[in-house]
């Protein structure tokens, strides 16, 4: 099977307070990041904030340069198309974002909204485009008859519907969706997780989900990737990631997430310490000041990405869950 | 039975605005006793954090209206002058909000800003309160206190300064503690270190705690009775555990529904809600959750229903479903939710 989306040994670094003579800092948003996502698969991912997830998202979509590596969509290296060839890219590569009153003009009103994709694209006259909007509207639970009203008008849920409505305008094969419903209300977040899953059902959609709520990942994804500071800590097949986790940050992350269950057993693993600056990351495995398990190694030498059953890919010196000898998979 | 160290009666917050009169907290009762740790959940728009407001005389709106008591050890909060409340907030009754950075004051030292909370209340030499700011910071798990208590609220970290707010409320030590959405704004292992937290100041002080939230895994790990709010009102009430073992309410049901959990088996999809919560400015005449929930009947849009005890004495809720009728209620509408998929 080919991949859709192949992200290899991407970084992303960003230049602070430089002035006219350099200077300055280097943030180390995203730092050598290589996963593949299949065609109609979800792959979560997920992370504490500054790990460089959303970063990552927008270098998929090209909103962001990225400092190194490079990105190929079906088959082809996006990382550095410019023009015509960037538009086209952007009809199969969508993003949906996470503030939904943020990313809709309050001046536009919804037809415009939800059409604009597709005039910018040629696709059709503007009855025909208008035909489509309405569709589009139905599809993603809204009624047509607010075509005219203008985003204010509507709830932060109808807002992420609307939103999810423009990227799939232009017929998208891969959907980034940033943080999509982290901030709405639970009863509203449930609604949208439902739509996104509808919608993968019927258009074959393949969806890079970003989130750093690991219930709703969990919920949504096939395969999950975790990054820490910069960097992939681990990937597995969701159900794999719950069962048996292989990296201890993984673990902690896990068991860090409140249950709702008065009788749940509270074994919670409690990190101690922040997360790092990504100004200045510490040496060997990025994990290690707050580790558990770190020892020696892992302060002198970064763990590289390891295959361990299961499908499981994992960057520590002490991976947990696995037999002693690490099986290729 | 002794004294409540909380108790409101009929509480009702609105706002006077230009689209009409919208009716934030509904008629709201509450009964705390010293120690107990209550979790409060609800949506936007609840009413949980502005009826806790509206107590602490801290909503500064002319066009609000407060009705209603709310007696602290007896005495109505709602009738004190500010000078009387003044005196009352930060010392006998403390506050945590949500975001940590807009409720310090960015120009002051966090040492400072706590004592300057102590010698508010108390007849204490700066010295002396200086040294009790540095080992609240210590009781709340900042490492190297005495050289920190000098450093300014940005250069702390989120989790950090959240704990420096829970160390300012503490300073005075409070009987009650009134936490709004206090890990919210936080990444989930600092969520984890602040619960933890939490949890262990509420057995080392023993003051009561509110916990607003709407997240009820939180809520499962730490209170001991939840109140779960709908559209300004109460809609059940009950032991941390009754609520998670027989839930009552429709909404109740729907919220659990919603949320991903970790824990089980995933389901096929969410038992979403349909719709959503009501505009609190035109509020049905019945039951507010009655337009979103499955169950209804038509008394549902005649009678508003009182929380009431129906399923057992401590467990109160407000549906006009028969109580013996709920438990196959709730498996069909789980049953419906899994199907759907």
């Amino acid at each position: 099977m080919t991949s859709l989306l192949e992200v290899i040994d991407v970084s992303k670094h960003f230049h602070t307070g430089r002035g006219l003579f350099g200077g300055g800092d280097v943030v180390h948003a995203v730092d050598g990041v290589s996963f593949e996502v299949q065609e109609g698969e979800t792959l979560g991912l997920v992370g504490e904030s500054g790990c460089g997830k959303s970063t990552l998202g927008r270098c998929i979509v090209r909103l962001h340069e990225p400092t190194g590596g490079s990105i190929r969509f079906d088959g082809e290296d996006i990382t550095q198309v410019k023009g015509k060839q960037l538009r086209a890219l952007r009809r199969d590569v969508q993003i949906v974002f996470q503030d939904p009153y943020a990313s809709l003009n309050p001046r536009r009103r919804l037809g415009h909204i939800v059409g604009m994709p597709m005039q910018v694209h040629g696709m059709g006259s503007s009855s025909e485009i208008r035909e489509r909007v309405a569709s589009l509207l139905r599809l993603v639970g809204l009624s047509p008859e607010h075509i005219n009203r203008y985003p204010h008008e509507f709830s932060g849920g109808q807002r992420q519907r609307i939103g999810v409505a423009r990227a799939l305008a232009v017929n998208p094969r891969l959907v980034v969706c940033d943080e999509p419903v982290s901030a709405l209300d639970v009863s509203i977040q449930a609604q949208v997780i439902n739509l996104l899953d509808d919608l993968q059902d019927d258009l074959g959609l393949t969806y890079v989900f970003i989130a750093h709520d690991l219930a709703v990942v969990r919920h949504v994804s096939d395969r999950i990737a975790v990054m820490y500071l910069g960097k992939l800590v681990e990937v597995a097949p969701a159900e794999e990631l719950y069962r048996a986790p292989v990296h201890p940050y993984t673990e902690a992350l896990l068991s860090a997430v409140p249950v709702p269950d008065p009788r749940a057993p509270r074994d919670r693993i409690v990190l101690t310490g922040d997360v790092p600056s990504p100004v200045s990351p510490p040496g060997g495995c990025r994990f290690h000041p707050r580790c558990l398990y770190a020892t020696e190694i892992c302060c002198r030498e970064e763990p590289p990405l390891i295959a361990h059953a299961h499908g499981r890919v994992a960057a520590c010196h002490h991976p947990l869950n696995v037999a002693p000898a690490p099986v290729s998979a | 039975m002794t004294e409540a160290l909380l108790e409101l009666r009929g509480l009702r917050v609105s706002f006077r605005t230009e689209q009409g009169l919208v009716q934030a907290v509904d008629g709201l009762d509450l009964t705390l006793q010293s120690g107990e740790v209550l979790g409060v959940v609800g949506e936007s728009g609840s009413g949980k954090s502005v009826s806790m407001l509206a107590l602490l005389g801290l909503i500064d709106d002319p066009n609000v209206e407060i009705e209603g008591e709310a007696l602290f050890r007896g005495r109505d909060l709602l009738k004190m002058g500010e000078r009387e409340l003044r005196g009352l907030r930060g010392r006998r009754v403390s506050m945590i909000f949500q975001d940590p950075m807009t409720s310090l004051n960015p120009v002051y030292s966090v040492g400072w800003q706590i004592a300057e909370q102590i010698r508010t209340h108390e007849k204490v030499p700066k010295r002396a309160a200086q040294r009790r700011a540095v080992e609240l910071l210590e009781s709340v798990g900042i490492p190297d206190a005495d050289r920190r208590v000098g450093d300014y609220p940005h250069q702390f970290s989120g989790g950090m300064r959240q704990r420096v707010m829970i160390a300012m409320a503490l300073s005075c030590s409070p009987e009650l503690l009134i936490a709004d959405e206090p890990t919210t704004a936080l990444d989930v292992t600092i969520q984890a270190q602040i619960l933890e937290l939490l949890d262990s100041l509420r057995v080392d002080v023993g003051a009561a705690v509110i916990l607003i939230t709407h997240d009820i895994g939180v809520v499962a790990g730490l209170a001991d009775r939840v109140m779960v709010m709908y559209a300004g009102r109460a809609v059940e009430r009950a032991t941390t555990l009754d609520l998670f073992d027989r839930p009552q309410h429709p909404y109740t049901w729907g919220l659990m529904g919603s949320v991903p959990r970790l824990d089980g088996d995933k389901p096929k999809r969410l038992a979403a809600i349909p719709g959503q919560p009501p505009s609190l400015i035109s509020l049905p005449p019945g039951c507010s959750f009655a337009p979103r929930c499955p169950h209804r009947f038509e008394a549902c849009d005649l009678t508003r229903p009182a929380l009431e005890a129906r399923a057992s004495e401590s467990h109160l809720d407000a549906c006009l479903l028969p109580a013996d009728a709920r438990a196959a209620a709730h498996a069909t509408q789980l049953a419906a939710a899994r199907g759907e998929g």
